[in-house]
């Protein structure tokens, strides 16, 4: 399959900038913080506040599903940098007549190009499941919900990439894929903020209610297949962009 | 056999703007084809759509017999293509580039070293594998695009202006490689250099307006470059209606101080004829050169006037 040499050389370039373990070391610092924060706030004030109380958050709603919601903010500002470069920069420095002109399908450069980006997001998404599983050494937590949570983000990163690479196949200069990509991932986040929204289609396209379904242990089809139709919605139409390359110029 | 290459009625549509009008022509292998035209003529167009980085808005592409739109996977196997910029990724070293070519040509992985290090070897990249495209000079990126067409020993390669940015040496160089790899593989060159195409290639397409205005082997090019006209000094005047007397003059331009061009039929030079006239009468004969067109020339003409009025 010629879409993993593509995401192998993606996920290799990434690398070999800085820019990659950049991100890596401040979204894991920047969580560490939060993480830290929010154990100190459960061990001083909730603990003692619910103690005795039949039904109460456990350790596992509280920590892990705030970390989960902390991290899906910090994705949500970080994968328009990682996303941006993926199609515009070939295109601006004319190498996608490489990928063109060798025996490889549209598809699979889309595909390659996807699974590069996903695999980082994957390195960044079990670095940050490695903090609650830290808790382990000093008791126990509700593996369902944390099983929910690690997929909920899986899933909010493999959307975020989606639309990113998308974004980034529309243009040919990387900063302009950035700002369109945070615009309309926090346009989808905020989406169902307004009154009227409430209920209706807005509330449906809003990522952070599905999300926040989902960090609650709350497993829901709807929720699952939202994730899924975006993802393939958005990789299909970047093959379709990128083919357009080919058709008319 | 199969031509490598053929291209039949192609056209390309930018909006309403015509950039390749029904273009049609074939390449066998060992053939080296130089493609020349001045600048929007759609050199580049018609490569982009032989290598399926563009689809035709009509017409057709037959790599080795395959036809590159229907299956376009089995068909750029057989293609190598440099294009105007070279594709290259200047974050990796030389040998991390090729490697990645080859695997994306699907050489096996057994295949993959020798590969590159034959293509290195023959692009005098050995010496650099190991610096970062990024850091080499322009004529070692351009080299490493060469290498990238040629890795996977295809059975077309397409170079679109391949010595631009290289030293005289290297261009020397390259145009020996190129000589080299037409003998196995069917070659298309476009240039802007017209030695180059006289020195390298074996037939010159001129395409003009998105029209193919030329089609001929180097040889009756080189006729057609041959003089039609002659160059004459003497000391004293010569009766030129001896000269009108001889098969095959057509008129004789007096230039002054006893400077003539004597114009003659494309087939045979009078010079023979007219040097033995000039002795025999006493001219006292300084000077007669057979006067020979350059390709420049021959371009310049070809191009100057478009064939849409003409054929209006």
């Amino acid at each position: 399959m010629m879409a993993f040499t593509i995401a192998g050389r993606e996920f290799r370039t990434l690398f070999l900038s800085p820019l990659a373990w950049a991100i890596l070391g401040i979204i894991q610092i920047i969580q560490a913080f939060l993480f830290l924060v929010l154990l100190d706030t459960y061990l001083n004030e909730i603990q003692a506040r619910y103690a005795g109380f039949e039904q109460a958050p456990g350790v596992t709603d509280f920590i892990v599903t705030g970390l989960f919601q902390n991290a899906g903010i910090i994705l949500l500002m970080v994968t328009p940098l990682l996303t941006m470069r993926l199609i515009s920069e070939e295109r601006r420095n004319r190498t996608l007549s490489l990928l063109f002109s060798a025996p490889v399908s549209i598809a699979e450069i889309v595909l390659g190009k996807y699974l590069g980006v996903f695999a980082f997001l994957l390195l960044l998404v079990g670095m940050t499941t490695l903090m609650p599983l830290s808790l382990l050494s000093g008791g126990g937590l509700d593996y369902g919900k944390l099983a929910a949570s690690f997929m909920a983000f899986l899933l909010l990163s493999a959307g975020f990439a989606s639309l990113g690479l998308f974004i980034s196949a529309l243009t040919s200069q990387p900063t302009v894929a950035a700002i369109s990509t945070f615009g309309a991932l926090l346009l989808l986040w905020i989406i169902n903020w307004s009154r009227n929204g409430a209920g209706g289609v807005l509330e449906y396209l809003s990522m952070l209610r599905h999300y926040d379904r989902l960090l609650t242990g709350l497993v829901n089809t709807e929720d699952l297949i939202y994730f899924i139709l975006f993802i393939l919605a958005f990789i299909v139409l970047s093959i379709h962009t990128l083919d357009n390359d080919r058709l008319q110029k | 056999m199969t031509s490598l290459i053929q291209v039949d009625q192609l056209y390309r549509f930018f909006s309403s703007r015509c950039a390749v009008n029904n273009v049609s022509f074939k390449l066998e292998r060992g053939e080296i084809l130089g493609f020349l035209g001045p600048n929007g003529a759609g050199k580049t167009t018609t490569m982009q759509m032989i290598c399926g980085n563009l689809a035709p808005t009509e017409g057709q592409v037959f790599i080795n017999g395959i036809d590159i739109l229907d299956q376009p996977k089995e068909a750029k196997r057989e293609l190598g293509y440099l294009p105007e910029t070279p594709p290259l990724y200047r974050e990796l070293t030389a040998d991390e580039y090729l490697g990645y070519c080859a695997r994306l040509h699907r050489l096996p992985a057994k295949k993959i070293a020798t590969a590159v290090g034959n293509a290195k070897e023959r692009c005098g990249l050995t010496e650099v594998g190991r610096r970062l495209i990024g850091n080499l000079s322009k004529g070692y990126q351009q080299r490493v695009g060469i290498a990238q067409a040629i890795l996977h020993t295809p059975a077309v390669i397409i170079l679109d202006e391949p010595t631009v940015g290289l030293d005289p040496i290297q261009i020397r160089e390259i145009r020996e490689l190129i000589r080299e790899l037409g003998r196995e593989h069917g070659i298309i060159l476009s240039t802007h250099i017209l030695p180059e195409i006289q020195e390298v290639c074996t037939r010159v397409q001129i395409i003009h307006q998105g029209q193919l205005v030329m089609n001929d082997s180097i040889e009756r090019l080189e006729r057609n470059m041959r003089a039609l006209s002659l160059l004459m000094k003497t000391r004293g005047t010569p009766d030129l209606a001896r000269l009108y007397a001889l098969n095959g003059i057509h008129s004789i331009d007096a230039l002054g101080d006893n400077r003539y061009r004597v114009f003659h039929d494309k087939e045979a030079s009078p010079a023979s004829s007219i040097a033995e006239i000039a002795v025999s009468f006493g001219w006292g004969l300084l000077e007669l050169t057979p006067e020979k067109r350059s390709m420049e020339e021959i371009f310049i003409e070809i191009t100057r006037h478009s064939p849409s009025t003409e054929k209006e």
